[in-house]
């Protein structure tokens, strides 16, 4: 349960060739340029466009929860539930206030995931997004807590709930408890299940270890993004047993589609689409002809 | 030594009985069933059908070895997806036939391969957490030995969950929580210490319901001081779960998990 350490762009000065010096152009600030880490091209980042993707490649770089939520849910459609709630210290592990306020400070995010309900092409929907820019998406009491209360909402809503998980794995700081969640989640979600309602799990960039252990891996329907790192060990623990490298394709989304633990890689341009298209078939009736 | 890096030290002994021993101190008739019925029988786990005081139980534990060939071909005790598979077909099958499920645990952890991943280890586990939730028949976990991560979860959404005196659980081993957390090897204890996975601490926090004393001679070598206490606790334990309403059952163990966090929600950077 290792946290990823990859990151999905890295911002590099403005090459050389930039805008080469005609007179009234104005100098590209740092920041105006990315590298995609995948095909190592330089990408000018208007390019990236509000799906984020490599404009050569098509990589699907890393979204906040917010830009998450401005690309599926129907426009000022999306209530937020829990918005104040952060992490209080189980453990006593020093100095765990500072490390959250400044994940706080860094992300603009209380927390690594957003929940509350939206509309989806007027589906009605609850929705939770995990965002990797808090402490790479750990679940400890927060995520655990406002995963739980979204799917008990949508139980007794009678509402289906879609989950687009980003997680490094359990939160180690907040010990035992941490790893509690997977079953306080897992529980939930089982009663969600036992009234016929729908959990659609989207796995995003990085989904490993207690997430992949408990709800991302329990959905109806399981879609992941292309490209994603997608397990429950860490690479490097795996290489570290067996002592040798591991392919690229290993733990990926695609990897994972051909093992049977995925039903489809839908792209990021597609997914508001397929999404709406899931809800919409659950939405009538299924089976009887008559 | 912190107290707690002995206790994990002895959790981890290699003469430490093992699942099989409690078995078969504890209960009658045991007749061993294999397999998860889709890929392969892992030694990882043991399971099957026992009798306990004359009423039919279904046990099942993970399982380490006494020896190096032991071990290998128990995979150390770190069961594969096929293991928990095998473990949820058991448990299934125990519920068809309303019988108790008494569950052991010592595990470093669900095994780390590339083929577990490629056969969706964390799957597996996810969906004996799902399903351990709704099972309508009573489940009690003890913990023997060791238990670590959610490789030990899985065996341990239970009503009640008890440990050894020298039994542990954490989220991650304490060498794992020193290089992660700490970029240093030479944290461990400090890291043992912190991360309250000793019986006593775990106890304290609502996390297990019950210690079972050890001899202080040696669990090894008094194996039956202990049965004999986890004989009676299950007696008594069996007899209110069995006794109680299926609803009731099952929303105590949903509210056992439920409780679990520690947050707040005043929003404090409003406030200053
Ligand atoms: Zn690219």
């Amino acid at each position: 349960m290792n946290l990823f350490k990859r990151k999905n762009y890295i911002k590099i000065n403005p090459p050389e060739v930039a805008p080469a010096a005609e007179t009234e152009a104005p100098s590209i600030p740092d920041g105006m340029w990315v590298k995609c880490d995948d095909c190592k091209k330089i990408i000018y980042t208007k390019e990236i466009g509000p799906y984020h993707l490599c404009p050569f490649c098509r990589k699907h770089f890393r979204l906040s929860a917010e830009e998450r939520i401005g690309l599926i849910c129907d426009e000022d459609s999306f209530e937020e539930w829990d918005a104040t709630m952060t992490a209080k210290n189980p453990m006593n592990y020093p100095e765990y206030h500072k490390i959250i306020a400044k994940a706080q400070e860094r992300s603009g995010l209380k927390d690594g995931v957003v929940t509350g309900k939206c509309r989806i092409d007027g589906y009605e929907t609850v929705l939770a997004i995990m965002d990797s820019h808090f402490m790479m998406g750990s679940m400890g009491s927060v995520v655990g807590e406002k995963i739980t209360r979204a799917v008990e909402r949508a139980t007794k809503l009678r509402l289906p709930i879609i989950i687009f998980t980003a997680s490094g794995g359990a939160r180690m700081q907040e010990g035992i408890i941490s790893l509690m969640q997977m079953a306080k989640t897992s529980a939930a979600l089982n009663r969600h299940h036992q009234e016929g309602l729908l959990y659609i799990s989207v796995m995003t960039d990085p989904t490993t270890g207690g997430v992949m252990a408990s709800f991302a891996s329990l959905g109806d329907i399981i879609l992941a993004e292309p490209g994603a790192t997608l397990g429950f060990a860490g690479r490097r623990v795996i290489e570290g047993t067996i002592n040798e490298k591991l392919p690229d394709e290993f733990q990926t989304s695609e990897f994972q589609l051909e093992h049977g633990f995925v039903d489809a890689i839908v792209s990021r341009v597609e997914m508001k689409e397929t999404l709406s298209k899931l809800l919409r078939l659950h939405s009538v009736e299924g089976g009887t002809f008559s | 030594m912190s107290n707690a890096m002995e206790i994990v030290k002895k959790a981890r002994m290699v003469t430490r009985p093992t699942t099989l021993e409690f078995i078969e101190m504890l209960f009658d008739d045991f007749i061993e069933l294999h397999g998860d019925r889709c890929f392969y029988d892992d030694k990882a786990v043991v399971g099957g059908i026992a009798s306990f005081h004359g009423k039919s139980v279904t046990v099942i534990g993970v399982q380490k070895g006494h020896s190096i060939e032991e071990n290998v071909m128990r995979s150390f005790g770190s069961p594969n997806p096929e293991g928990y598979r095998k473990q949820l077909r058991l448990m299934k099958q125990a519920e068809k036939f309303g019988r108790p499920i008494i569950l052991f645990v010592n595990t470093s952890g669900a095994y780390c391969g590339v083929g577990a991943e490629e056969r969706g280890q964390g799957e597996a586990i996810a969906r004996n957490l799902m399903e351990m939730a709704g099972l309508k028949v009573p489940i009690i976990s003890i913990f023997i030995g060791e238990g670590g991560s959610g490789g030990a979860l899985a065996l341990a959404l239970a009503d009640q969950v008890w440990m050894l005196d020298n039994g542990m659980y954490a989220v991650l081993s304490p060498e794992g929580f020193s290089s992660i957390l700490w970029r240093s090897p030479h944290r461990v204890e400090e890291a043992a210490e912190l991360m309250k996975l000793t019986a006593v601490d775990l106890l304290k926090n609502g996390v297990i319901e019950k210690i079972i004393p050890e001899h202080r001679d040696g669990l090894e070598n008094h194996l039956q001081f202990t049965t004999e206490y986890i004989d009676r606790f299950l007696l008594e334990e069996l007899k209110k779960l069995c006794a109680m309403p299926v609803e009731e059952l099952l929303e105590n163990r949903y509210q056992r998990f439920r409780k679990y966090g520690s947050f707040t929600e005043e929003d404090e950077l409003e406030k200053k």
